[in-house]
Order: C-alpha cells, then sequence, then structure tokens
C-alpha cells in the first residue's frame, strides 16, 4: 500500500509512484474540458439508450418508437410526394409530347442524367461513348436497333436477348465457321469484302470471292450493300463503326463464331417515368432521330 | 476511494481478477446476447435459398480476392441508398452466407443487388479489364480469372456449409459436381438442378461454354446477388422483425 504521497520537487505535482531508471511519472490530472464531455457523452448515451432501439429485446423499440426501415419509408413516400406532379406528367406522357414541352423535356433530361449515370453508365459510358466489345456507342447517329423516341423506349423497356421479356429485342447471328457453313478460308473472303464495303479491302481478289458468299450468307439481315437492318438488329457494316473492332480479325471472329450482346430489361426495374426520361436523355445525347 | 484506485487495484491479484471479470463480461455480453434474437430479426420473405454449387465456388473467390475490402453487400436504410441501389438489405437475404460479405467500405458501389443490372458479357469485360469498360474505374484487373475452376472439392464445400447451418440437403451434396456443370452450360439439362436450385440460371458466364473457369463462377455469383427476393411480391408485415 503507497502510504506515502511523493510530490515532484520541480513542478509540485503528485507523482504516480512508478519509477523507470530514476524517471518518476507525474500524475496529472485529466484537463476539466475533456473530463466534462466525457461525463457529457455518458449521460447522453444514457438518454439515446433510453429513447432509440438499443437493446435487442423482443419488440424492443425505445420509448420513441423509431425505427429506421419506417423512417426511410416515410422519408421516400414524402420525396415521391414533392415529385409527383411532374413525374405523373412524364409517365403519361409520350416521349414526343415531353420533348415537344419545355418545361417537361428539362424535366425529363435532368432526372434522365441521374438515372443513365446510375443504371446505364456502367455498360455504355459516362456520356454515353460506349465502349469497344459490344457495348454501343448512344451519342452517335448509327443505331442497331433503331434511334426514334419509340425504338429507343422500346429497346430499355424490354431489353435484348435477356431472356427478361416477351418482347425483347431478339437475333441471334449464326456461327458461320463454328456450325460448318463457311470454311476458314470463305470466313476470310467474306471479311475482306466486308472491309471493302467501306473502302478498306488490300486484297482485291480474296474480297472479289467474297461478294458471292456474301450475298448468300449475310445480306439476308445487313443488306446488299451491307447498310444493316434495323428489324432484326444486324448493324450497318458499310461505314467505320465496330461494335466489336473492325480489323479483320475482329470481323472474322464475328463471321465465325457470332456475336450477340445482352441488355437487360428495364421494364420491370424502372418506374415508367424514369424510362421515358432515360428516353429522351439517350435520344438528346446527340443521335436521336425523329 | 482507499479501496478503489489504482494502486489498490494493481496490488491486489484477486481484486484485479475479479474487476477484469465484470468488465470483460459486460463486453461479452453485448455481443453475445443479441444472437439469442437472430431468429426474429431474419424476416420471413420467400425466395432466398441456399447457393447453387458454382455460385457458392464464386463467393469462395470473392472472399479469396477479398472483393468486401472494397465492395460492400449491404444497402443501409438511407433514401439515397434506395434511389441508388434499389431496396433495402434484408438480414434474410444473407442467412446463408458464412461468412456474411457485408463489408464495411466503399471504394467500388456496392453490390449487394448488382445481379441482372448487367449482362454477362459486360461482368466478364469489366473484371477482365475494369477500364475498358470504365475508363474512371481504379479497380485492378482480374483476367487470371479465366483460369480453369478447380472444383474437385465441390462437395465437401457444401457439406461444411451444411455443418454450419445451410439446408443443403444430402441429394443436393450428391449432385454438387454434376449441378456445378450443368449451371455453367447452357446447352446441359437443367431438370434435376433447376428443381433443386429455384430460379438459378443457366449460361456461359464468361462467353465460352467450353471450360468451367473461376469467371464463370464469379459471374455466376454477381448474377445472383440481390435477385432472390421477389420486392414486387413482399407484403409489409413480410418485412417486418418480430
Amino acid at each position: 500500500m503507497p502510504t506515502k504521497i511523493e510530490k515532484d520537487s520541480l513542478t509540485g505535482q503528485e507523482t504516480t509512484g512508478h519509477e523507470w531508471d530514476g524517471l518518476k511519472e507525474l500524475n496529472t490530472p485529466l484537463p476539466k474540458w475533456w473530463l466534462y464531455t466525457f461525463y457529457a457523452c455518458i449521460a447522453f448515451a444514457a438518454v439515446w439508450v433510453v429513447i432509440y432501439p438499443a437493446f435487442p429485446f423482443q419488440g424492443a423499440t425505445g420509448l420513441s418508437g423509431w425505427i429506421a426501415r419506417e423512417a426511410v419509408v416515410e422519408q421516400q413516400q414524402a420525396a415521391q410526394a414533392r415529385m409527383a406532379p411532374m413525374m405523373d406528367r412524364v409517365r403519361e406522357a409520350t416521349p414526343e409530347q415531353i420533348a415537344a414541352d419545355p418545361e417537361l423535356r428539362a424535366f425529363a433530361v435532368a432526372g434522365g442524367r441521374i438515372a443513365f449515370a446510375n443504371n446505364c453508365a456502367a455498360c455504355h459510358g459516362a456520356g454515353g461513348q460506349g465502349a469497344v466489345g459490344g457495348f454501343p456507342s448512344l451519342a452517335d447517329d448509327e443505331w442497331i436497333w433503331g434511334g426514334t423516341h419509340d425504338a429507343i423506349r422500346a429497346t430499355i423497356t424490354h431489353g435484348i436477348r435477356a431472356g427478361e421479356s416477351e418482347e425483347e429485342r431478339v437475333s441471334m447471328m449464326p456461327r458461320f465457321l463454328a456450325d460448318g457453313v463457311l470454311t476458314a478460308a470463305q470466313v476470310g473472303d467474306v471479311a475482306e469484302h466486308v472491309l471493302s464495303l467501306s473502302g478498306r479491302a488490300t486484297d482485291a481478289a480474296s474480297a472479289a470471292r467474297g461478294v458471292e458468299l456474301f450475298a448468300e450468307n449475310c445480306a439476308a439481315c445487313h443488306g446488299e450493300r451491307g447498310e444493316g437492318n434495323r428489324d432484326v438488329g444486324a448493324p450497318n457494316l458499310s461505314d467505320r463503326i465496330w461494335l466489336y473492332g473492325g480489323e479483320k480479325r475482329d470481323i472474322m471472329r464475328s463471321v465465325s463464331y457470332s456475336r450477340g450482346g445482352v441488355m437487360p430489361a428495364w421494364g420491370p426495374r424502372l418506374d415508367p417515368a424514369v424510362v421515358n426520361m432515360l428516353t429522351i436523355y439517350v435520344h438528346a445525347l446527340g443521335g436521336g432521330e425523329n | 476511494m482507499r479501496w478503489f484506485n489504482h494502486g489498490t487495484i494493481e496490488r491486489n491479484l484477486i481484486l484485479m481478477g475479479v474487476l477484469t471479470l465484470i468488465t470483460v463480461s459486460i463486453g461479452g455480453l453485448a455481443q453475445i446476447v443479441p444472437l439469442f434474437t437472430v431468429e426474429s430479426t431474419i424476416e420471413r420473405v420467400e425466395g432466398v435459398r441456399p447457393y447453387t454449387p458454382l455460385e457458392l465456388s464464386g463467393r469462395d473467390i470473392y472472399v479469396r480476392e477479398g472483393c468486401y475490402l472494397c465492395h460492400s453487400q449491404m444497402v443501409r436504410p438511407f433514401r439515397d441508398e434506395l434511389e441508388r441501389y434499389g431496396h433495402y438489405s434484408l438480414a434474410a437475404e444473407s442467412m446463408y452466407d458464412h461468412p456474411f460479405q457485408w463489408g464495411s467500405k466503399r471504394t467500388g458501389p456496392d453490390l449487394a443487388r448488382v445481379g441482372g443490372r448487367y449482362s454477362d458479357d459486360w461482368q466478364a469485360a469489366h473484371l477482365r479489364s475494369p477500364r475498358a469498360v470504365v475508363p474512371e474505374s481504379v479497380m485492378p484487373p482480374y483476367a487470371f480469372l479465366d483460369r480453369p475452376l478447380n472444383y474437385t472439392d465441390i462437395a465437401e464445400r457444401l457439406r461444411a456449409q451444411a455443418a454450419v447451418g445451410v439446408p443443403y440437403t444430402p441429394e443436393m451434396i450428391a449432385h454438387a459436381r454434376a449441378d456445378l456443370e450443368a449451371q455453367a452450360r447452357p446447352e446441359a439439362d437443367p431438370t434435376g438442378f433447376a428443381g433443386r436450385y429455384a430460379r438459378a440460371r443457366q449460361g456461359a458466364f464468361d462467353g465460352d461454354a467450353g471450360v468451367v473457369t473461376e469467371m464463370d463462377a464469379l459471374v455466376a455469383y454477381l448474377q445472383m446477388l440481390g435477385t432472390l427476393v421477389r420486392f414486387s411480391d413482399v407484403t409489409p408485415e413480410q418485412l417486418r422483425q418480430q
């Protein structure tokens, strides 16, 4: 038992009695401001525990009856009520009507930008620029399934090859090499002919051999001159916009093993008003058609 | 004060031991007591099922690669999170997670409801090279996941989950290997597999139906996340914690 309170001769402060190699520890009290803040926190916690749910006992919600899950639902309903007048108008209007009404259009573009960033930007890019590998640009005027308001809305609502909606956009390019329709040499000739459609063929003889093969196998969907067909989602092959790369080896791979991107159906996930806002926003990215 | 100051406690082994026991007990009870109420915490919603063998393999890869260090799986009941991710996470949705993957850090987005949001192609392309599809991303590439999946021990993995309470039936464990292969091959006969795992999707998740890769497993897992409960069918009563 320490019986003797030792005081440091220099500061006059008590020591703790601990000593290391002649060094002694001062028993300096905690600062008053810190101590009282600490006591205040304890008092606050005691009140908090009574008011808010803290103990895991059956049905214990605290005196206030506050439940996080119910509170957030109320907040959401209040926010929806605030937005309802505009959202109802956007939901019930056609995209053309929204585009024609400056007030609705401004609302739809602002809301569409946020919904796009949350749902679409991962694949189509933050500015709708797309990415190589099957993620089409939405900011140019080349459309695979159509760039009118109605076509864009149908694509967003029902998706592409996702197997989620009966009205989804479906088409499947054959696997010409894998299924034995064409030989490897013929695939090379077709690819060379496809390159010639955008003026990039380097082997005229091979491209010439590909003309007939293209007419027999590809023209039904992609058109005689490779101009594409939006009814079946067959892209234009005569320009320099390529979804999976436009080098000869990329084209040969597409012909050999087929391509077909998948887009989820957003109709079941999003409010129809949000689908309309996205339609307006995507249409306004630069390539919208009338 | 004489009997209850540092000097006294530090010099009295029995007093020190008793006081330590009391302090540790309070901390321990605060962690243990809530466990007795777990049953009443889990909501009575329908649809949550044990993970398919392929999804479980993907989950093991998710854990192995430490995805939880940057991605949470927990939509909190805040309005901004509901607007962005969808319905808040339920306890029921992670009742078969051992260990749970709630995470506590969001360098990347929350993944609790990522299932079905993007295509399989996108998930695989993004895992191989995140910046190829999302230029702003800081996620490291996981292109090595295209290697074959080692699933020789998949039945044991199911058995281990069953041992900690996941309701895998003996039939599920017996068919674990076949079910894993059936899910990764879109042309495989789904009869038995679909009966054991409701609403599980078959597919060539990495774009190649030939070899079952780690990519297949991880994409299958990601595409299932948050999709088991159909919130359009859920009533407010079912969401209540009893």
